[in-house]
């Protein structure tokens, strides 16, 4: 079997690699350069504790069991010489600085609990042990031991090196321009700025530019850019432990508000320097600098940690999270068009989500069952069905062609 | 008559005021530092008098003349220890341009936001240096600190000091360090006589004779003879030796393409080197404002100086490295214009024809101290060429071998070579010239070759920096007001 | 040998006295002139380098001395990340030298009461 992967980004490069590893002949196509899109301008945290029970904690949940499986895998594979994915469990601290906020976080825990996320409530005092300089007038701490991180772009780059090693080619500067068509309808390969490349399947995983791609395929996806930015301060002596945010971004995750909304995900790294985002925006593919936004931030991170006040930036960066309208990536074949699959609307979760995606993605080509059910995250369920017209050439189920 | 915001008060920014002031506009003029003149005019501060400073400096007499004009002018408000760490653009208008104004990297500066009508950016330009081993070690300066720290503090950064790199600028600054009590052990231009002949003529102040220059460089060349100073083409520094300061450098003759002739290697023992093979622009402000940039990385103007961007002007270094008369014309047309004159007016006519001159000596100029890509021959494995991550060429190889050739953008982000503090300012056109060279059209697959295209795009991103200069997040977080 | 402050009597530009000046280096006292930056009087008085890196732990001064390499970052009266060529120094000011360990790797804390928070 021939798959071509549309997008050299996380997505792009997990679903490379599973793909390949099952011995499917992959080539992926990048319009630019491999992990200059999304990939290369968000963070790296693999969340649990931001997400309420449901498909998408299911999907983390599987992705979060994979992480140290595929850690040790790229270790093995690439040898000492490649840089450090920086894979490190090293938790999360979610606080409430206000007191209203309080009970919905421990509410919000509890719930998480029951959907086995480890979710443990803990004292101010204990939540000044976990993070001494936070500040005392929290009114509620929960710790989340299993969150996690890998460095995105380290880690996109290894995925794309270990799926070299089992044969994916990747095509760097090659944008896809539209679809080849058999005559009964099906999407058999794509034009690109080069040329042409034939293939039983293509896999749309163009990150924000997913639409973009889908359309020149023949087809809508209601995927759109919600613009994320980061400060990022100077290196400093290490006084921040976890991944440590106030609770107000539980809420924000799951809205589709156009609005400005921030919430302070706080953390160090390894390089000793402090990440500080991330802010969420509907406004486009616009790159425009807009001091209020991290100006909200910088309010938002000394609210915690105070200490921060005197601490430098040194900049900021962002990039545009591919937005869903039910909140749910999409991942599997479309079934409007026989021969074309979806890996993408990660939102701000794809680099935590990249490895369950591949391997979800890969299990449903190679027609074996997947490790998790696939249906929530099918482009054909029903959440997105009002966001998915026209259908083109309706077709119940492409993996029979 | 329109509001005219000047950023940066060095002979481009000075020039730009008194002109737009001519024509009547309200001028507000910002520099980071304290002090007006830039880096050209970099003198004592007023605790610190002195009877003949202008025996350190070229037109001394026109900065004065220039600084006490603005200084008394109702009309021109100077604002000190202004540093603009970002601008916002908008549609049709310059944009907003953020300023925290007190001690530099102080906390609680004062803020302010700034809408002008025009904006002239006069930011300049800062000292290129390539790395070679040893270069990370204390007593190892560039050429323009040992210049600036001459000027502006009379401070010698040693007894015995060995100026090197390319550029007609290593000559006043080996002046320099001799005002200031050093011994300079020679000078030492990478390029030599043969591209320095094609480039202008064989003994430099001749060329800056013709191109009316000459008093300053004359007095540097007096100074030479007198102080019997060698002044050698074709070789350059390829290492410095010392355990927690420089102690020896070692120099090489380098061919045409700057690369090390082996066997010519001569160390000499020296308390401090300083080595400057160019300047880069400074472009953050002119990239956050939306300016676009040539092929040459150098701010795009037209013909009165105005950038891409409606009322944006752009004057000196940053628009091309000319020096300082290149920067007065270039500076006056800016002002002129931005403050609602024409290019036509006869008052303009003497700096057209002087920014006409003053370019054609520029191109000779680049032509002939041009950086060649010989130089990667001198590092070693070991050798730091991003200073504030400590990351070594061998790194960038190994990050550049282990990916099969990423991108720059993803290298850097990989190894963190230019991710630092001072946000790729010293390593950021290094690392470019390195991963080019390291993977050459690596960025295409079997039977594709584009690659350039996508490098030119990373390029923008090293020297496009959102927040300008560091400033603290308490700063940021506070409301200007 | 090393860098220092060309002496006044020296100096062809003939200055006229200036206000002497001290602060404290890491609780070393060091004079200057006024209107010095703190990297002029360290320089001035001979010290070359006072930050120490934080990957290999190396010393750094000054490199470009017109403030874009950050090579010369100190901290001055407690507020740290302070270019020295930048920052005039005044009299009686407190510089400490900086060194910023790169953070470790750090063992997960386990909280006694942590147990009994799981539900
Ligand atoms: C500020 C911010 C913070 C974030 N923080 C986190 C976090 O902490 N944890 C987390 O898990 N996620 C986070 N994310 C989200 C995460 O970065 C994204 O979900 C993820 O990177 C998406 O990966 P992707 O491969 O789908 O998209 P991308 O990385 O954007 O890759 C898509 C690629 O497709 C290419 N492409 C587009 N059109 C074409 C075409 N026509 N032909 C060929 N190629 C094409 C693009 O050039 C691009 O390289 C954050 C995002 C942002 C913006
Ligand atoms: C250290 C140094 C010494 C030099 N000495 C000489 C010399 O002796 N002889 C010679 O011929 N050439 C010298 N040059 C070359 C010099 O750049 C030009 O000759 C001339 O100074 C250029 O003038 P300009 O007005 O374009 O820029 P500059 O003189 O560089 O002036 C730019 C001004 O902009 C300000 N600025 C920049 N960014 C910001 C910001 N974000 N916010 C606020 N203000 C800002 C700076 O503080 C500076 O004062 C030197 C260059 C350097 C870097
Ligand atoms: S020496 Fe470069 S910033 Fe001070």
């Amino acid at each position: 079997m021939r798959v071509i992967v549309i997008g050299g980004g996380i997505i792009g490069a997990a679903t490379a690699r599973s793909l390949s590893r099952r011995g499917i002949d992959v080539t992926v196509l990048e319009r630019g350069r491999n992990v200059g899109g999304t990939s290369s301008g968000g963070e790296g945290n693999l969340l649990l504790s931001d997400k309420g029970p449901g498909d998408e904690l299911r999907l983390t949940q599987y992705s979060s069991t994979l992480w140290p499986v595929v850690d040790a895998e790229l270790r093995d594979e690439l040898g000492p010489a490649f840089p450090s994915v920086e894979f490190e469990r090293k938790g999360g601290v979610v606080v409430a600085t206000t007191a209203q906020g309080a009970q919905p976080l421990h509410d919000f825990a509890a719930l998480q609990r029951t959907a086995g996320v480890d979710a443990r409530p803990v004292s101010r005092d204990d939540a000044l042990l976990l993070e001494p300089h936070l500040n005392p007038a929290i009114t509620a701490a929960i710790h989340y031991p299993e969150d996690a991180q890998v460095q995105p772009v380290i880690m996109t780059e290894a995925l794309i090196a270990s799926a070299k090693l089992s044969g994916a080619q990747f095509f760097e500067n090659e944008a896809v321009l539209a679809g080849i068509r058999s005559p009964g309808g099906e999407l058999v390969g794509v034009r690109t700025t080069r040329g042409t490349h034939h293939a039983d399947a293509v896999v749309v995983a163009a990150g924000p530019w997913s639409g973009d791609v889908s359309e020149a395929l023949g087809l809508s996806l209601p995927v759109k850019p919600r613009r994320g930015m980061v400060l990022v301060t100077s290196r400093m002596p290490h006084r921040i432990f976890h991944k440590v945010y106030d609770g107000d971004y539980v809420g924000v995750v799951g809205s589709s508000n156009a609005a400005l909304q921030t919430s302070s995900v706080i953390e160090t790294t390894a390089a000793g320097t402090v990440l500080i985002g991330s802010s969420r925006q509907q406004i486009g593919f616009d790159t425009r600098l807009t001091v209020a936004v991290l100006r909200e931030l910088a309010q938002k991170a000394l609210r915690l940690f105070p200490f921060l006040s005197e601490m430098m930036v040194m900049r900021s960066y962002g990039g545009f999270r591919p937005f869903m309208p039910d909140h749910l990536p999409v991942i599997g074949p479309d079934p409007r068009l026989p021969g074309l699959w979806h890996a993408t609307g990660h939102e701000g979760a794809g680099i935590g989500l990249s490895v369950a995606t591949g391997a979800m993605l890969a299990d449903l080509l190679a027609g074996a069952p997947p490790a998790l059910d696939a249906a929530p995250f099918s482009p054909a369920r029903a959440s997105l069905a009002p966001f998915l017209a026209p259908f083109l050439t309706p077709f119940p189920d492409s993996r029979a062609a | 008559m329109p509001d005219v915001l000047i950023i940066g008060a060095g002979p481009a920014g000075l020039s730009a005021a008194r002109a737009a002031r001519r024509l009547g506009a309200a001028v507000t003029l910002l520099d980071s530092s304290d002090e007006l003149g830039g880096q050209y005019w970099r003198h004592l501060p007023p605790s610190r008098p002195s009877e003949r400073e202008s025996v350190l400096h070229h037109g001394w007499a026109t900065f004065t003349a220039l600084r006490s004009e603005l200084e008394t002018d109702d009309g021109c408000t100077i604002i000190r220890g202004a540093s603009v760490w970002a601008i916002e653009t908008r549609d049709g208008r310059p944009g907003a341009v953020f300023a925290v104004i007190g001690e530099p990297d102080g906390a609680g500066r004062s803020q302010r936001v700034f809408e002008p009508d025009a904006l002239v950016l006069a930011t300049g330009a800062h000292d290129r240096t390539l790395p070679f081993p040893g270069w990370d070690l204390p007593g190892v300066f560039t050429a323009g600190a040992a210049q600036a720290l001459a000027k502006g503090e009379r401070v010698a950064i040693g007894s015995r000091v060995l100026v090197a790199g390319a550029g007609p600028f290593l000559l006043p600054v080996a002046a320099s360090l001799v005002a200031t009590g050093s011994t300079v052990i020679g000078v030492y231009e990478a390029n030599r006589t043969k591209s320095l002949l094609a480039g202008w003529l064989p003994k430099p102040w001749q060329l800056l004779r013709a191109a009316k220059k000459g008093t300053e460089l004359a007095g540097y060349v007096l100074n030479h003879l007198q102080h019997r100073i060698p002044y050698r083409l074709g070789v350059a520094v390829v290492r410095a030796d010392g355990t927690d300061r420089v102690e020896t450098v070692t120099i090489a003759r380098v061919d045409a393409s700057w690369a090390p002739i082996p066997g010519t290697e001569q160390t000499i023992a020296v308390d401090a080197v300083c080595v400057g093979h160019g300047f880069t622009p400074r472009l953050e402000l002119a990239l956050a404002a939306g300016c676009a940039l040539g092929a040459d990385d150098f701010v795009t103007v037209d013909e009165g100086q105005q950038t891409s961007v409606s009322s944006v002007y752009a004057a000196g270094e940053i628009t091309g490295i000319g020096g300082v008369d290149l920067a007065l014309a270039e500076g006056e047309i800016a002002g002129h214009v931005a403050a609602g004159g024409s290019v036509l007016d006869a008052r303009l006519a003497s700096a057209l024809a002087h920014r006409r001159t003053y370019l054609a000596f520029a191109d000779r100029i680049e032509n002939a101290h041009g950086i060649e890509t010989g130089w990667q021959g001198w590092l070693t494995d070991d050798t730091v060429v991003c200073r504030c991550e400590e990351v070594s060429y061998g790194d960038l190889c190994g990050a550049v071998a282990a990916t099969g050739g990423a991108s720059l953008r993803s290298v850097k982000l990989s190894s963190r070579a230019g991710l630092g503090i001072c946000q790729g300012r010293v390593c950021g056109r290094t690392v470019e010239e390195l991963l080019s060279t390291l993977s050459p059209g690596h960025s295409d697959g079997p039977g594709h070759s584009d690659g350039p295209r996508s490098a030119a795009a990373d390029r923008v991103r090293t020297d496009r920096r959102p927040i300008a200069v560091p400033l603290r997040l308490g700063e940021l977080a506070a409301e200007p007001g | 040998m090393t860098s220092f402050l060309l002496p006044p009597s020296d100096d062809p530009i003939r200055p006229a006295e200036a206000s002497g000046i001290r602060i404290a280096v890491d609780g070393r006292p060091v004079d200057g002139l006024a209107g010095q930056s703190i990297a002029g009087v360290l320089l001035g008085s001979g010290t070359l380098a006072w930050r120490t890196t934080s990957k290999n732990a190396r010393p750094r001064g000054v490199f470009c001395g017109i403030g874009v390499c950050y090579d010369c970052l100190v901290e001055v009266n407690g507020q740290r990340d302070v270019r020295a060529c930048q920052r005039r120094a005044a009299d009686g000011d407190t510089v400490s030298t900086q060194y910023d360990a790169l953070p470790e790797v750090a063992e997960p804390i386990e909280l006694p009461g942590e147990a009994d928070g799981r539900a």
